[in-house]
């Protein structure tokens, strides 16, 4: 009925638009999955419900709320109207510092205390994460 | 100061000499004349020498610590390395546009000169695309991103350019990867040019496959580059951490590396033509929303250097105006090119390089989402995500196993219709995989059935070009030593991951960590002072549970201007593995911050994207092209 070349065409076409249906479903799928959120510690005291998924707190680690020993550190991150207890046991990066923004990965254990898994600070020492910087209310 | 003010009208110059060229090439297209006009050459010549000496006073002005010059001022100190004030030329915002336009008119220049056996009409169109993207950049660098703006008074003393940029690595990522991003623009111009005049053909393909590969060569290496400098520099401890500035630079490789194997058909068979004007243009697109994405700050990493919105409302309007120009060109001028015959044989060479182009365009389009998604989500909801390497491992890898394997069968392949020749030894390579992988793997890692997929089928690959690479007739070397580069690459990638190992502690100096693999004992530290930090060097040895002594010498540097504070690690390389300790200080505490990582083939992940660009070399300087 139609020739080979328009059977083969549109057969490719159908196999365009399958394979761009399937990835777009699987890249959704995933995205659902292992996106992480970010929240400022006021956002977590006026959760609801407490999720078990993974998140990022950002904020400024307080002044004189480091501590450390051989397991772990311990600090308080604020958006200086709300703060988080956080411990962490990992390698940190070169500028952690009190007074300094800071990114922590990890998980609620509940509205007071985050368990990190990782801290982000990859930046020079002006720099606040622009999700700090929004959380904090800067312009 | 002279300096400053010969760089500033030696760019106004070359942006007129934009305008000027333009009207020549155009009187040049209308007349009759076989070849294009000598002085239009000549005047792409002298535009070139303006962007360069352009260039050049910029550094002369870095190195010379100009500070009349704002750019200089920012991004310089006088106690700064030689090395690092001039290689702190483009490791600005400013300076590495000025660098983008030095690329931009090279490469131009460089093609008058390349494609003289090229119709006449073809060329001067692809220096008038060039030139519409060189006018963009010279007003892109002139209204927003004047590397000379004066400063008065004068201060006494730079800012000082960021310490973790002060490296040998990151002094040439930055060339490297323009001349790829950059390079790319001349393919898009090219193809353009091409498809205007219905002249994407067998001979246009075997004409622009060369620019392809001097880009994907040199970006191929600048992403190396960066990956080398995170591994050390930023005390990460891994070579690829899908963070968006790294997936930007990946994308248009994606496209390149598809482009240049469809350009392998084309020149072959005369087919793929749309496809490949489409991953023409998407690859320079990629480029510019890479750059667009990574200079408006968008993205948070230490290539934002300023958030100047203007910056980014700038590209982003170029960047539409190119991509409405591109695709109006398209739709209006493609014609289907229906001389060859099309027809595609299920087992054929076409074929399986088609459905490898199928499955990069999927990596891409993973690596697209996962970097553009948070973004988007953050302008419609206000919401702030991040999308980790979990959502990029989960998506690529069940595809890499196929895409390997194609990797293997494709080049055994003839072109046209084709037969599955040594079956045998195929079946033998393939089976051999499989039984290495399973004993390999079954003692060491839990998620067998996965890894046994993907590493017998990396394992295949790098037998079958092993292979190739000794008892084969040398046309195809090229191909070979590439697809060798990525089965090793793969291979060492998927060990790493597999066999690495981790410990991280606080500890003060003379204590010992016992870990289940042995002691980290903390020596002694010891301070020193060089001309613009500070240094403090940790002496570590560690013992594993063979008996085994390892001494590291991390170092925390702490920089005078900017005040900063950097981690040196420590990295003991051998063909095997790389022990890598960096450590950190935590307040003024008395307790350090350490990270052992024990990362088993980290060297071959290096050799292996040399071996990529190697072979990309090889076919580069080969006359003949593929049988």
């Amino acid at each position: 009925m139609y020739g080979k070349k328009v059977k083969l065409r549109f057969l490719f076409l159908a196999l365009i638009l399958f394979s761009v249906i399937l990835s777009l479903f699987l890249i959704l799928q995933a995205l659902k999955n292992n996106v992480v959120y970010f929240q400022s510690p006021s956002e977590i005291k006026s959760l609801i419900k407490l999720d078990k998924k993974k998140i990022r707190v950002g904020g400024m680690v307080k002044e004189q709320s480091i501590s450390i020993n051989s397991d772990e550190i311990n600090f308080v991150i604020t958006d200086f109207k709300n703060e988080i207890n956080v411990t962490f046991s990992g390698a940190v990066p070169n500028l952690f510092a009190e007074g300094k923004g800071v990114v922590a990965e990890g998980f609620l254990k509940d509205r007071n205390y985050f368990s990190a898994t990782k801290i982000l600070a990859k930046h020079d020492e002006n720099y606040m994460p622009p999700e700090v910087k929004e959380a904090l209310g800067v312009k | 100061m002279l300096a400053n003010q010969i760089g500033y009208y030696s760019l106004i110059i070359g942006l007129l000499f934009s305008f000027y060229l333009c009207g020549v090439s155009i009187k040049d297209f209308n007349n009759n004349n076989k070849n294009v006009n000598s002085n239009i050459i000549t005047l792409s010549f002298l535009q070139l020498t303006f962007v360069i000496i352009s260039f050049l006073s910029l550094i002369l002005s870095f190195i010379n610590s100009d500070f009349s010059n704002e750019t200089v001022f920012n991004n310089s100190h006088t106690t700064k390395p030689l090395f690092y004030k001039i290689s702190g030329t483009w490791g600005n915002h400013e300076g590495s546009l000025l660098l983008w336009l030095l690329v931009l008119t090279l490469f131009i220049f460089l093609f008058l000169i390349k494609s003289r056996e090229q119709p006449k009409k073809y060329r001067i169109l692809t220096l008038l695309f060039q030139q519409l993207i060189i006018i963009g950049f010279f007003l892109f660098v002139l209204m927003t991103s004047n590397p000379f703006n004066y400063l008065f008074p004068i201060p006494a003393e730079g800012l000082g350019l960021n310490p973790i940029l002060q490296d040998p690595a990151l002094a040439i990522h930055p060339p490297f990867l323009y001349l790829g991003y950059v390079g790319s623009s001349i393919i898009f111009s090219a193809s353009l040019a091409a498809v205007v005049q219905n002249y994407i053909s067998k001979e246009w393909g075997q004409h622009i496959k060369k620019w392809v590969l001097i880009s994907w060569i040199f970006l191929t290496i600048g992403i190396m580059l960066g990956s080398i400098w995170a591994y050390y520099e930023l005390g990460w401890g891994g070579f690829w951490f899908w963070d968006p500035v790294e997936n930007v630079s990946l994308m248009p490789w994606l496209t390149l590396t598809a482009l240049f194997h469809c350009i392998l058909v084309l020149e072959r068979r005369g087919a793929l033509t749309s496809w490949v004007v489409i991953l023409s243009i998407t690859t320079f697109m990629l480029s510019m929303c890479g750059t667009f994405l990574v200079r408006s700050g968008i993205l948070n990493s230490v290539h934002t250097f300023a958030n100047d919105p203007a910056r980014g409302i700038f590209i982003l309007i170029f960047l539409f105006i190119l991509i409405f120009l591109s695709l109006s060109i398209f739709f209006l001028f493609h014609k289907e090119n229906n001389k060859g015959s099309i027809s595609l044989f299920w087992l054929s060479k076409e074929s399986s390089i088609l459905i490898n182009n199928w499955i990069l365009m999927y990596f891409l389009s993973v690596v697209l989402i996962g970097t553009v998604y948070p973004i988007f989500l953050d302008v419609i909801s206000a919401e702030k995500i991040s999308v980790g390497p979990p959502f990029y491992q989960k998506l690529i890898s069940p595809f890499l196993a196929p895409f390997l394997l194609f990797m293997a069968f494709g080049p055994k392949l003839k072109w046209i219709k084709s037969k599955i020749e040594n079956k045998g030894s195929l079946i033998i390579f393939f089976i051999i995989s499989v039984i290495l992988t399973f004993f390999i793997l079954k003692n060491i890692t839990t998620d067998l059935l996965f890894y046994t997929i993907l590493i017998s089928a990396a394992f295949f690959l790098f037998f079958t070009t092993l292979k190739e690479l000794f008892f084969q007739n040398f046309n195809n070397i090229s191909q070979a030593i590439a697809h060798f580069g990525f089965s090793l690459f793969i291979l060492s990638i998927l060990f790493n991951s597999i066999l690495s190992s981790e410990v991280t502690t606080n500890i003060k100096v003379g204590e010992r960590h016992n870990y289940d693999k042995g002691e980290i004992f903390f020596e002694k530290i010891e301070e020193k002072k060089k001309s613009n930090f500070n240094s403090i060097i940790g002496y570590f040895k560690i013992t594993n549970n063979e008996g085994k002594v390892i001494e590291l010498n991390p170092e925390i540097r702490v920089y005078n201007q900017p005040t900063l504070i950097t981690s040196e690690a420590d990295i003991k390389t051998t063909l095997l593995q790389d022990n890598f300790l960096v450590m950190n200080i935590v307040k003024d505490n008395e307790y350090f911050n350490i990270r052992y990582q024990v990362k088993p083939f980290m060297l071959w992940i290096w050799i292996s994207v040399l071996l990529l660009g190697l072979g990309g070399l090889i076919s580069l300087l080969k006359k003949k092209y593929e049988k």
